[in-house]
């Protein structure tokens, strides 16, 4: 009896790694792939027109977006989990994405057109997903110190707020703006500009090298403030950083896209249920297999109804939605 | 034998209502010290101010002559290791995981180095809990769980055990083997402070009882001595026998 192990080893860090890796080449080299239209690869890459310009311009940027929403969804997701002690949290719970849409809708609304380059939307959308950051995390300190459930109420409070601004303006402008409106909530990705990737990825690749090294921390605070703060962790800093750090994942991809649903949910509860809870080969099995599960979805969102596009939010959460429900479902009668 | 808390006139106030008042107490290596008394009584917030999660309201509480909540929590952990009661995780870890954030404050990096194993497995085979290091933890009996956290702080290898009821879920033949670990740690120098409800346990192990009655300290020595009927009754309102062993530690029968 002494030499038998009661439970069974989970599988190796290098072969999920691996295997979600793997994932991620298949649905990169999927999104170049397909889409509304056959590509002829040997004439793209003899630069003739337009299969050159489709790759280059349409494919590439737009899987490349595609692959960072996923990944810093789902990082997010992972992230706010560990920080709320919630396997139900999503990027979407402490408002960022709220304060994204509000900005996002009052751009629309209002008209407001190109900044400096940028897109006024996704500007709007930045700003407002900072706002509601800072708002957050002013009104979840007490006395300079941070605690998850105050970060919970206030996010909770200031979605709901910014859900009932977006109704309210919505409901002020006429039926082109107010689809514009309901078009930009679904959440899709358009192909975005070269300069916008290498912006997003100056702001994103940092945040997810910062989420990765707290590893151990995140492992702690998933436990509890009072665990974590006798083991050595500064709780009250971590929480910060991790506020900090989720909310610049989620609002930078989500002024370009608009609201994703699901990946941060799905994503994170499915790698769990495989790997358990240590976020050392959580957080980048998270952010391969989100990239992945976006991207694909985004072909499907450009090939089910070709030439017509199925916003990817939709996708996200029609072809999610069923799969967490068989997911939950197989495990019944176990341990969840 | 070097002294390592220091709590001078210590007092909590939550709201209005004082939890602990006026406590003023010397902690030394090489201890092993038992605190007992009533619901309510400020067991655990006296443990949570020597643990430096509490800030004492009025008068210190110092740990190596600074303030205990005013440490480096790294550098704390190092050396003070607390086991409150059973932590509840929403999440799938291993019960090796949970005993590997033990190694948190020695942590040099993203992973466990070599020394960190070693204490890991030292630790698990301590609990008895070897054969269970893959399980998730959340399936583990109450007494199993809280022997893995036993382990985490051991892995923790520190100076000073801090415990919140310990045995409160283990069967009879563990809660004696955990008291004669304690009491083996304790004359390898640490110093062992259990909060406990089980009298007995207490006079058989610990060399030293702290009695608690509504906040304040109203017993602090040698089980013999704190271990009087009158006080006992005093303190907990039940009828109190006591016995001696053999070996001349007190036993008690209760009763109404």
């Amino acid at each position: 009896m002494e030499s038998e192990t009661l439970g069974v080893p989970r599988v190796s860090h290098g072969s999920a790694l691996a295997f979600c890796f793997l994932m991620l080449v298949v649905a990169t080299l999927a999104g170049i792939a397909f889409g509304s239209r056959t590509l002829n690869f040997v004439s793209a890459m003899q630069g003739l027109s337009p299969d050159h310009e489709i790759l280059v311009e349409l494919r590439v940027p737009r899987t490349l977006l595609a692959l960072w929403t996923g990944g810093s969804l789902a990082l997010a997701g992972v992230l706010f989990q560990a920080l709320l002690r919630n396997a139900l949290a999503t990027p979407y719970t402490l408002g960022v994405s709220g304060g994204a849409s509000l900005g996002a809708v009052l751009a629309i609304v209002f008209g407001w057109t190109a900044f400096a380059g940028l897109s006024a939307v996704s500007l709007a959308a930045c700003i407002g997903a900072g706002a509601v950051l800072i708002l957050n995390v002013v009104l979840a300190s007490n006395r300079g110190r941070l605690s998850s459930l105050s970060l919970l109420l206030a996010g909770i409070t200031i979605n709901s707020i910014c859900g009932a601004a977006i109704l309210f303006l919505s409901s002020l402008v006429g039926l082109l703006k107010s689809f514009a409106v309901t078009r930009w909530l679904m959440g899709g990705i358009d192909a975005p500009d070269y300069s916008t990737l290498i912006w997003l990825t100056a702001v994103l690749a940092p945040v997810c090298a910062v989420v990765f090294r707290y590893s151990r921390e995140w492992n702690l605070l998933s436990v509890g403030e009072t665990w974590a703060a006798a083991r050595g962790v500064s709780t009250s800093k971590m929480l910060l950083v991790g506020c900090l750090a989720g909310s610049i994942l989620t609002g930078a991809v989500t002024a370009l896209t608009g609201p994703i649903a699901f990946v941060g949910l799905i994503v994170p509860h499915a790698l769990r249920m495989w790997l358990g809870a240590d976020h050392r080969i959580l957080i980048p099995c998270s952010f391969l297999l989100g990239a992945a599960f976006v991207a694909l979805c985004d072909v499907f969102s450009r090939t089910i109804l070709a030439p017509v596009e199925i916003p990817v939010g939709v996708i996200t959460s029609l072809l999610g939605g069923p799969f967490f429900i068989w997911m939950l479902s197989s495990r019944r009668g176990g341990v969840s | 034998m070097k002294c390592l808390f220091e709590i001078r006139e210590a007092g909590v106030r939550y709201g209005s209502a004082d939890v602990l008042s006026n406590a003023s107490l010397k902690l030394y290596e090489s201890e092993f010290v038992a605190i007992a008394g009533p619901n309510g009584a400020g067991k655990s917030t006296l443990l949570s101010l020597i643990a430096g999660l509490a800030k004492p309201t009025f008068g210190q509480c110092l740990f190596e002559g600074h303030p205990a909540h005013g440490w480096n929590r790294r550098e704390f952990a190092r050396r003070v290791a607390v086991v409150l009661q059973t932590e509840p995780t929403a999440f799938p870890f291993t019960v090796s995981d949970v005993v590997a954030m033990g190694r948190m404050p020695h942590a040099t990096g993203l992973y466990e180095n070599g020394k960190d194993t070693v204490a890991i497995a030292e630790a698990l085979c301590a609990v008895e809990m070897e054969r269970f290091r893959h399980r998730d933890f959340r399936t583990l009996s109450s007494g199993e769980k809280q022997r893995v956290l036993l382990a985490a702080a051991l892995a923790q290898e520190p100076q000073v055990l801090l415990l919140d009821e310990p045995s409160s879920h283990l069967d009879l033949e563990h809660q004696l083997s955990l008291h004669r670990r304690l009491r083996e740690l304790s004359g390898k120098g640490l110093l062992v402070v259990s909060v406990t409800h089980d009298l007995n346990l207490a006079a058989a192990y610990a060399e030293r009882i702290v009695l608690l009655k509504e906040g304040t300290i109203r017993a602090d020595g040698p089980p013999s001595e704190v271990l009087s009927a009158d006080l006992l009754e005093a303190v907990f309102h039940v009828h109190v026998k006591v016995h001696q062993r053999a070996s001349g530690q007190p036993w008690m029968l209760y009763g109404e």
